[in-house]
Parts: C-alpha cells; structure tokens; sequence
C-alpha cells in the first residue's frame, strides 16, 4: 500500500553544507555512475555526444547568487555563490508515495528511505508532479521512475569495506559537505550537525516534513565593510626580523669570524 | 506542466462521455431500444476513448492493471476503479435498454453516481497537489464536474438544464482563472523558500545544473504554451459556453445542436490547453523559472 508508514525505526537521511560545497559536482558523477550499473535500471543518456543531449541523474547540483539588502553601514554587500547539491530528501510526508496508483512508490518502515519498486511502475509520472523538489526523474528509455535510493545497495553491503558503506555521493565528496547517518537518534553526526549549525527545512510550507538538512552557508569575509581610520600596515608583524644579533661570546664569534 | 495532447484529449473526451452517462443514467432523456443505442455508442466511444488515449503517456501502460490497487491512497487509482465500475454498471443499463426495452432504475442511478465519481476523482488528481498552486483548490473539482454536467446534458438533449448548466460552468471557469492568476505569490513558495538562502538576500539563479533540458524541465516547467494565454481564454469561453448557449436560445435544429456539441468541445479542449500550460510547478523555482 501507498499509504505512508506512521513512524519509521530510523530516519536515514544526508546533511548537506552549503557552506563547505564547492560545486565540482563530483556527487553528480559518482552517484550516476553507481546508480547506473547496479539497483534498477540503468539511468540512460539521450542523445549524450549530440546537440540536445540529456539524461537521468538522480542527484544535480545548482548554483545561486544570493544578494544581501544594502544598508548605509554597508553600501555595496558582495553577492555570495552558494552552491547547491539537490537529490531526493526522503520527506516523512512524502507526497510522491501516496499519488502513486500502482503501490510501486514506498517509504521503508525499517529506515525511512522513499524507493521505488520498477516492476511494479507504469512510468504515470504523477510522483514527479506531486515531489516539490524535483528528486523524480522518468528514465527516456526504460520508461520507469527513477529517484535517490540513499544508495540502499551501499549502506547495507557487506561485500564493501566499512568506510565504503555510505551513499556514493557522500563517500566521494571532496570537500567534506555531505553527511550521511541516521537523524532518529540525537547523537549522531548528522543531528549533531544540524543541532550545532540550524540545519534546515527546504520548502517547509509544502508541509513534506525532509529527512535531509542543508546547513546555511556562514557569513563571508568582510572585505566590503568600512574602512578602518589611520593606515595599518597588516604585514609588518610578519615582516619584523624573526631573529636576533646573537650576544655575548657567540657574539664575538660572530664578529671576530666577520672580520677575516 | 506540459500539455501532453494525451492527456488533453482524455480529459476532454471522457468528461464529455462520462458527462453523458450521468444524464442517461438518470433517465433524461429516457430512450430506449436504437436510439439508446446511439446515445451509449457516442457515451462510451467518448468514454473510452478517452481513458485510452491516456494511456498513451504511460512509460509502461502494459502494467496499467496494476494502478486499480492502490484507492486507499491513490486518487488515480480511485478514478481508474471508478471509470470501470462506471463503464461495467452502465453496460448492463444500456444493455438492458437497448435490447429488453427495459429501465432498470437503481443500476441507472448507480451507474450516473459513479460516473459522477470518475469526473470528480480525475478532478482530484490535479486538485491535490501543492506542487502546482493553480490547481490546488476546491474550484478545480468544481470546474471538471460543471462542465462534465453541462456538457453532457448538451449531448443528451436536455436543452433547460444545458441553458442554466452552460453558464454555470462559465462562471466557475472565470472564477478559476482569477483566482489561479494569484495563486502562486499566494502559496508562499518562492525562491527563497526552496533554497532556505532568503535570509542572506535576494535569490538569483546563477546557473542550472545542466547545460542541456531534462525530464522536469519539459514536464513541469514547459513555458512554451502559455503564448497566447488571454486569447485562448476568450477562445474558450467564446465556444465552450457563449456560443452554445446562443446556438440553444434559437429554436431547436439537429444542425445547430451538432454545432453547439462541436463549439463546446473546441472551447473545452482549448480551455484543458490552458489548464496545463498556465499551470507552474513550484520545482521551477530551483531553476529560476516559472
């Protein structure tokens, strides 16, 4: 049945930080590259080397420029670049479960992870219209709905070494900004993070309740704030010799070795 | 949302047949033998036909069986046992009509009831999602099921209840319009909540995460057909209410009650075109579009 589990035993979920994410978009790659070859079917390319290519992903990362307010302490604010890694958030409300009229859609009870059964899928699309955040995608060629699946053949895999047992986003990530791990119990590392660093909701008013935090980026430098009064000179601390005219007998030495 | 021809033509279509199943259900007008012959053959190819024709934008319709499981959640799946229920209930009527020259009142009633069921849950379908602001709303139901009643008692003959039925129904669609032009700003989603970055300053989308389109971008974030919007909604108000009720005022003809059923069903067809095109998913925020 379609109908959303009450509660689920764990909550697994990614925390995503907007303040680390560079953009390199090195999830994308890694989580097509798993996801093509093994849970499912493969997520096909149209066109791929033509002039209109497009494809399925699972995971794909946008980029904003956020502009804050002017104000007269601050004139001229520099815009900040976030980049902005989205997938599938396994909502608890999840709307994309409940539309689906063939029971194909389901939020596990064991841990909280939204799949899709392809063999039962009719390719209606109705899930990708009910999902606010875009994290269902019809594959072209197999005609199914393909979404995140939090990497279930990963994280549970015995076959892999322990440290390869997290999402294949999360395993690659350069730059550390994405967190996997389960947000039912409070003192994991991803409640902890979203505790310490107000993760939050995207689309709170949609009322889909995501499992996935994003952790806003933190202030930027203040190069655009006014001018101090007076010169500073800020290197000279570093300029200053480091080391002093040796005294006493090394001293001597020092001289008397000078002079011949 | 991308105005899938298929989708279009099925909800024209069946509503249109379903519409006409309702009013022979109950009785009006009360043919029997060829005539009510003719009357379901025109119901049930509309019918069908329509629920056939969506089909078509199935990614894998051989499974279609399986989408009758799901009606504790699913309204798709409620209309799709609703339509069969409809379609077999009506059967017996009909076949009872035409060949026994006989009335089975209570199958008949049951059947409009269900037939007013499959309208009303294909209603709920767009009805139901946050996802798309325009849709959301109790005037939805309210717009598919009028003109389902209006249009099938255009069908049907019933010329009184289609004089007061028509223009009902044009009501509920400019009242629908009005209120769908606001309704987005009105929903609360905006870019700053689909990013969570509001409180830093305004959102701009400085680059989409492919160079290329994608499945949602042609699916939920089609811009193209909203081209034209007003004078497509003063097409189909013009045919699909307007005219018909003109073409119903002047005494009754075979020519000009095909005209009006023709006129009506252009009018509807370009007013579905709207439903879909004019209708923003909230996912285009996250590409900067509407």
């Amino acid at each position: 049945m379609t109908t959303l589990p009450k509660q689920t035993t764990r909550k697994l979920g990614l925390v995503i930080d907007l303040d680390t994410c560079v953009g390199c978009h090195a999830c994308v790659v890694s989580c097509k590259g798993w996801n093509t070859e093994n849970y499912g079917a493969p997520l096909s390319d149209q066109d791929p080397y033509g002039a209109d290519p497009s494809g399925t992903f699972l995971n794909r990362v946008h980029s904003y420029e956020v502009q804050p307010l002017a104000t007269s302490s601050m004139p001229h604010p520099a815009a900040q670049l976030v980049h902005f890694p989205k997938s599938c958030l396994h909502c608890e409300d999840a709307p994309c479960v409940t539309v689906c009229p063939t029971g194909a859609s389901y939020k596990r009870v064991e841990d909280g992870i939204v799949l899709v059964n392809e063999t039962d899928c009719i390719g209606c699309g109705l899930c990708a219209w009910a999902c606010p955040y875009g994290a269902r995608e019809l594959d072209a060629a197999e005609g199914v709905m393909k979404k995140c699946t939090l990497c279930v053949d990963r994280i549970y895999n015995d076959n892999l070494p322990e440290v390869d047992r997290v999402p294949a986003c999360v395993r690659t990530c350069p730059a550390g900004a994405r967190h996997f791990g389960d947000f039912a119990d409070p003192d994991s590392n991803v409640s902890k993070l979203t505790a310490e660093r107000g993760g939050m909701d995207l689309m709170p008013e949609q009322g889909t309740r995501p499992v996935n935090q994003y952790l806003p980026p933190r202030p930027k430098d203040q190069l655009d704030q006014p001018k101090p009064v007076g010169e500073i000179d800020i290197l000279a601390p570093f300029l200053a010799p480091v080391m002093d005219e040796p005294k006493g007998f090394l001293g001597w030495l020092d001289k008397a070795l000078e002079r011949i | 949302m991308h105005p899938a021809p298929s989708v279009i033509v099925f909800t024209t279509l069946s509503g249109l047949g379903f519409g006409l199943l309702i009013w022979l259900g109950l009785g009006l007008p009360a043919v029997t033998g060829w005539v009510a012959f003719a009357f379901f053959v025109i119901a049930y190819g509309l019918a069908v036909g329509g629920l056939m024709a969506s089909t078509f934008h199935l990614g894998r319709p051989q499974r279609a069986i399986k989408a009758f499981s799901q009606w504790r959640s699913s309204w798709l799946s409620r209309e799709g046992i609703c339509a069969v229920a409809a379609l077999l209930v009506m059967g017996l009527y009909a076949a009872a009509l035409v060949f026994l020259d006989m009335r089975i009142p209570v199958l008949g009633w049951l059947g409009a009831l269900l037939s007013l069921g499959t309208v009303f849950t294909t209603s709920m379908i767009y009805a139901q999602l946050s996802t798309v602001p325009r849709w959301k709303t109790p005037l939805t139901p309210a717009l598919l099921v009028s003109i389902s009643l209006a249009g099938g008692a255009l069908l049907a003959g019933q010329a009184s209840a289609a004089l007061i039925l028509l223009p009902v129904a044009g009501v509920i669609q400019v009242l629908w319009w009005v209120r769908g032009d606001g309704a987005f700003a009105a929903s609360g989603t905006d870019m700053a909540s689909a990013t969570g970055l509001g409180g830093i300053g305004s959102v701009r989308a400085f680059e989409a995460p492919h160079t290329g389109t994608n499945y949602l971008l042609r699916e939920l974030v089609h811009q193209v057909g909203r081209k034209h919007a007003l004078k497509l909604r003063a097409i189909a108000l013009g045919l699909g209410f307007i005219l018909p009720v003109l073409m119903l005022l002047v005494p009754f003809t075979h020519a000009m009650a095909l005209f009006a059923v023709i006129s009506h069903v252009a009018g509807i067809a370009a007013s579905r075109w709207l439903f879909f095109a004019e209708a923003e998913h909230v996912v285009g925020l996250y590409y900067g579009k509407r």
